[in-house]
């Protein structure tokens, strides 16, 4: 660790993971309720459990870019973060909000906690992923502030390098954008409109801006290629990805009520959005066969090249299959969405946190470059667990959303919706038991943790 | 005009990563072409009806613009290999001002069509008609955005003979907005 207030990285990369056991956990139960329809009623209904799983993993993956820019964004401008102290007060800050909010949807009605926090004065609840009680939007809001206001003049009186001005115009990005979710109009077609600008315009556009900054800074760290190749790919595949991003929102204009060049606007477009996907994926392993040196810390190396390929295949190639107007018109809301929003989140966002945690804690934690060779055997094990049962989840759902499609959709004699859902079960066992593949992997990854050993893995 | 310093090694001018931008680019264009073309196959007379209502004669002198403009950058680049900073900043005012006229010209296009109460709902050719040449648009924009850096660099005296990278880098830009431009007048416009 080069400087000390890095260490305030490490209670959020704590709490990533935390949270991210507490998103699985919520992901096992749901896949259970798949199939066994009671299971956990009423204490813990669907929707609820729902909720908590896609609002865990937002939740968790901001702890991650928190933790992922207070580690990278001292390195990059030479110079100790600009207040140490207001990172960690914004951690616990962002803690409790983020459980009392999750506390709130387990412990009452949703409507219950809607009156609770005053959603009246201000109603912006309601609506998938942004289900948060205003009170946790604004608190969200605040966070936000305090983190870019600290980020940016880390960065303005520090180094100004790409990686850190890409980084921050990504995280200012994504803060705006969420002041989307407080824009709720009567008029269902513009509240869908504008809740995709929070929705797709992070993770298809700003987001995109967050995880290329991260790998740039990783594999720059990893193969001691120059500064200069990194920073000109960096420049290239964001480019790339808002040009096919911004427009590409188009994608989810279709049949919502929107008019009809966005099914022109948005096919064509975001058929290109694989292309930065794919370049990131080239950008990694040209770097890594490049590299200059041979970094102890091969844990982190095969985290980052699974990020270039996951992302590619997850949010490239699945995204990709449904995408076009005229194949969407019978997928939209299908499985066939749930496979590509697995892969996508897993391969984009969860494994580039976890590259940049895999990288930083050798330096937070032993003041060393790598972990030792056992944790990192272990570390390795788990990536490949929790990566061939994320492929299996998102082949077994794509199995699912195609028979849906062809059964519910397609075929000459329709089935209803709940026919086609029994139908299809078989896959969503399969599902489940991937799933506990899944849970199994993430634990072997905590453990990594705590593993002892002697020799680091360059030696042995 | 001195050639002796062309470049004939066959590597590509300017920055590389500008090509990349600009197969991206051109890759985006030539779907949109390819869209068109498939949705006029099926709609031959809405398209050919259509077509006629466009202004193209205000199309073919902006053809004749951008080609103009295009030229001026040629010059640009000949100026600055001859180690010519003043030309080639002259050059390059001269293109931006040229890219301008083919704003000012589309501008008035686009409110004809407007006025005319088209809008990218009327039809389908008019929405391929609005989109592209729309889109065209913004890249005349960005291309002058970028022919402008590159001038301030030269002013400044950032360029020689033995260095000057960034002005390839913003011809090239500059030659595929032109490109594009002479695939879109003919196909969007003429043809039918």
């Amino acid at each position: 660790m080069q400087y000390s207030s890095q260490a305030v990285a490490k209670p959020y990369f704590i709490a990533a993971i935390g949270l991210f056991i507490g998103q699985i956990l919520f992901g096992l139960i749901i896949g259970t309720q798949y199939v066994i329809g009671d299971f956990l009623f009423p204490e813990i209904p669907f929707n609820v459990a729902r909720m908590v799983h896609t609002n865990l993993l937002i939740v968790w993956l901001l702890f991650g870019f928190m933790g992922a820019a207070y580690y990278l964004v001292p390195e990059e401008a030479e110079r100790e973060l600009f207040s140490p102290k207001l990172a960690i007060a914004m951690f616990w800050i962002f803690l409790v909000a983020g459980a009392l909010t999750i506390v709130g949807y387990l412990a009452v009605p949703y409507a219950t906690l809607a009156a609770v926090t005053g959603n009246d004065l201000l109603p912006t609840m309601g609506r998938e992923f942004l289900e948060q009680p205003t009170i946790t939007k604004v608190g969200i809001v605040v966070v936000a502030l305090a983190f870019l206001y600290n980020i940016g003049m880390t960065i303005i009186t520090g180094r100004k390098t790409v990686i850190n001005i890409v980084l921050l115009t990504g995280l200012t990005g994504l803060a705006v954008l969420f002041l989307f979710s407080f824009y709720n109009p009567i008029n269902l077609v513009l509240d869908k409109m504008f809740w995709w600008w929070v929705v797709h315009l992070w993770v298809e556009g700003v987001w995109e801006l967050i995880m290329g900054a991260i790998l740039a800074f990783v594999l720059i760290r990893l193969t001691g290629v120059d500064r200069e190749v990194i920073e000109k790919w960096l420049y290239v595949i964001i480019a790339m990805a808002l040009i096919t991003g911004i427009i590409g929102t188009g994608h989810h204009y279709y049949w919502i009520g929107t008019p009809e060049y966005w099914q022109w606007w948005g096919s064509i477009f975001s058929a290109l959005e694989p292309i930065p996907f794919f370049m990131m994926t080239v950008f990694a392993f040209t770097m890594v066969n490049r590299r200059r040196k041979e970094h102890p810390n091969k844990a982190a190396t095969l985290w980052a090249l699974g990020t270039a390929v996951m992302a590619f295949l997850g949010a490239g190639v699945w995204g990709f299959l449904h995408t076009l107007a005229p194949v969407n018109f019978y997928t939209h809301g299908s499985q066939i969405t749930a496979a590509h929003g697995h892969m996508a989140f897993y391969g984009a966002y969860v494994l580039v946190v976890i590259t940049m945690i895999s990288y930083a804690w050798p330096h937070l934690q032993h003041n060393a470059p790598a972990a030792n060779g056992r944790a990192q055997l272990l570390e390795m094990w788990s990536f490949w667990l929790m990566t061939i049962s994320i492929v299996f989840i998102t082949l077994f759902l794509t199995g699912a959303g195609i028979l849906q499609v062809y059964l519910q959709r397609v075929s000459d004699t329709p089935l209803p919706f709940m026919v086609v859902q029994d139908k299809i079960a078989l896959f969503y066992w399969l599902r489940l038991y991937t799933g506990l593949i899944f849970f199994a992997g993430l634990c072997l990854y905590v453990y990594s943790f705590f593993a002892k050993g002697k020799e680091s893995l360059a030696s042995s | 005009m001195d050639t002796s310093r062309q470049h004939d090694s066959g590597a590509l001018p300017g920055d590389f990563a500008i090509w990349i931008f600009i197969f991206a680019e051109l890759l985006v264009f030539g779907v949109f072409f390819l869209a068109y073309a498939f949705s006029r196959a099926n709609n031959v007379e809405l398209f050919n009806e259509s077509q006629l209502e466009l202004n193209r004669l205000a199309g073919a002198v902006n053809t004749i613009v951008l080609l103009t403009s295009s030229y001026f950058v040629v010059r640009a680049v000949a100026s600055i290999r001859a180690n010519d900073t003043r030309h080639c900043g002259h050059w390059l005012l001269a293109a931006i001002a040229v890219g301008g006229v083919f704003l000012i010209i589309k501008m008035f296009e686009f409110g004809e069509k407007f006025s005319a109460g088209v809008s990218l709902s009327t039809n389908t050719f008019f929405m391929f008609y609005l989109s592209l040449t729309f889109f065209h648009f913004m890249h005349v924009i960005l291309g002058m955005v970028i022919l402008a850096a590159v001038l301030l660099k030269t002013r400044r005296g950032g360029y020689s003979a033995d260095d000057h990278t960034g002005v390839e880098t913003g011809a090239s830009y500059w030659h595929m907005v032109d490109l594009v431009w002479l695939i879109l007048f003919p196909l969007v416009y003429v043809i039918h």
